[in-house]
């Protein structure tokens, strides 16, 4: 472990990857390609210990995701001690797991607030989106949500096969009691990126949909706050991708990494501690892995004297070695970057008259469950 | 709320701190009129009315 070259702040949030298994077997899933199996899984009493280190780090929220995260036996538990932590509780689910009984339960442990995944706005897009049947089921949850009082988002993942349904996705949101929607393009890391081809969508789509939101935000205002993720392959700089490299978050693996984000471990030569090794407090603020990319003495030209630097921290990078093949170098999806002209390649090929052909055979490559 | 926070100091926390479920608005204005005394009543009124418009804006607050 090195000497801090910058002192950090604290995180505030922790997003708690609880499992990977999954009902669903999305073909844009965030979770890495390898992924970790439920005997390796983290025990309840290392979770408590972790929500505890994180509330005393001064970590505000923790993110219940996964894979599905109530496919933890134990999730009430968890939700009780990550609770009297003090930390503020957000379950990201796909819904598929739950049953009335079961959501009360979950609302009597402490949850702050509910998260529901959306593959589409038809059964047949999250059908073929998620390999399983589950939209119905999600519409069900919906309904349960209306008597209960808790926080609700909608999440809906977008891209090249359900941006036509744009309009139908805000009207199931506006039949529920969702305050807050997300409607977040697909980023291309993990599964995303094995299938980006037949998810990136053209200019003329992306486009629409911008113009879409705008006009759902000022007609829903102080009703539903709608927020959109861009796919940032067509950005003219790049997202402060999870607003900096070890500034605000910190994600732990089912089996107890932690990460700076959810895609780091397919950057090479970086050692990621273990929460039953070291202390939260000690991975944030001194381990490498953390160290790595903090601050600027990482940077390379044009990242290192541009004046955005403390706007978008040089981008993302995994999405740096992902396209450039250099986590240190700038994001490829900047337009000041020297490798852009492989992103730009990647977008003529997606805007491509020919390419919706091409896409018609069955080629997704669908997330597997772990053993 | 999910994903971001308030930073909440001074004035706004005494705010919040009342929105409970229980205060009126007209309460939170007349008791933070009362701790803010130097202050112009008419103007701590306007300020209130404000930051709660905001947050509501943001969904991070219901009127009942």
């Amino acid at each position: 472990m090195n000497s801090a070259p910058a002192t950090p702040t604290n995180p505030l949030a922790l997003i708690a990857e609880l499992t990977h298994r999954c009902p669903l077997h999305c073909v844009y899933c965030s979770n890495p390609l390898e992924l970790q199996s439920r005997a390796s899984e983290l025990d309840t009493p290392t979770w408590s210990r972790v929500f505890q280190e994180a509330a005393d780090l001064g970590v505000l929220q923790a993110d219940f995701t996964g894979g599905e995260p109530l496919a933890r036996t134990d999730i009430l538990d968890l939700l009780r001690t990550a609770r009297a932590a003090g930390l503020y509780i957000n379950l990201i689910t796909s819904g598929l797991p739950l049953d009335e009984a079961k959501l009360d339960a979950l609302l009597a442990a402490g949850l702050d607030h509910f998260q529901l995944s959306f593959q589409g706005a038809r059964e047949e897009t999250a059908a073929e989106i998620s390999n399983t049947k589950s939209h119905a089921q999600k519409l069900r949850v919906l309904e349960w949500l209306k008597s209960r009082r808790v926080a609700v988002t909608l999440n809906f993942v977008i891209h090249r096969h359900n941006l036509d349904q744009l309009a139908e996705m805000l009207a199931i949101a506006e039949s529920s009691s969702a305050t807050r929607v997300e409607f977040a393009h697909v980023q291309y890391y993990g599964w995303a990126f094995a299938n980006r081809e037949r998810l990136l969508p053209t200019r003329q789509q992306l486009a629409n949909s911008i113009e879409f939101f705008k006009r759902a935000q000022e007609r829903l205002a102080g009703k539903i706050r709608i927020e959109y993720v861009v796919p940032d392959y067509y950005a003219k700089y790049p997202k402060p991708c999870m607003g900096g490299w070890g500034r605000k978050l910190m994600l732990i693996t089912p089996t107890g990494e932690a990460l700076p984000c959810h895609a780091a471990k397919i950057i090479p030569g970086l050692h990621f501690e273990n929460v039953k090794d070291r202390s939260l407090r000690e991975i944030w603020t001194v381990s490498d892995s953390f160290q790595k990319f903090r601050g600027e003495a990482w940077m390379q030209e044009p990242c290192k004297s541009c004046e955005r630097r403390e706007l978008d921290f040089g981008g993302c990078r995994c999405q740096a070695l992902l396209l450039a093949g250099d986590a240190s170098a700038t994001d490829p999806v900047c337009s000041l970057a020297p490798t852009r002209a492989k992103v730009d390649i990647i977008l003529e090929a997606a805007n491509q008259p020919s390419a919706p052909a091409s896409l018609t055979t069955p080629a997704w490559r669908y997330r597997p469950n772990p053993t | 709320m999910p994903e971001r926070a308030l930073r909440l100091n001074g004035p706004s926390l005494e705010i919040v701190e009342r929105c409970d479920g229980k205060h009126t608005v007209q309460q939170i204005i007349s008791e933070l009129q009362q701790l803010y005394a130097k202050a112009e009543p008419k103007k701590v009124e306007t300020d209130i009315l404000g930051y709660l418009t905001l947050l509501h804006e943001q969904r991070a607050l219901d009127f009942a």
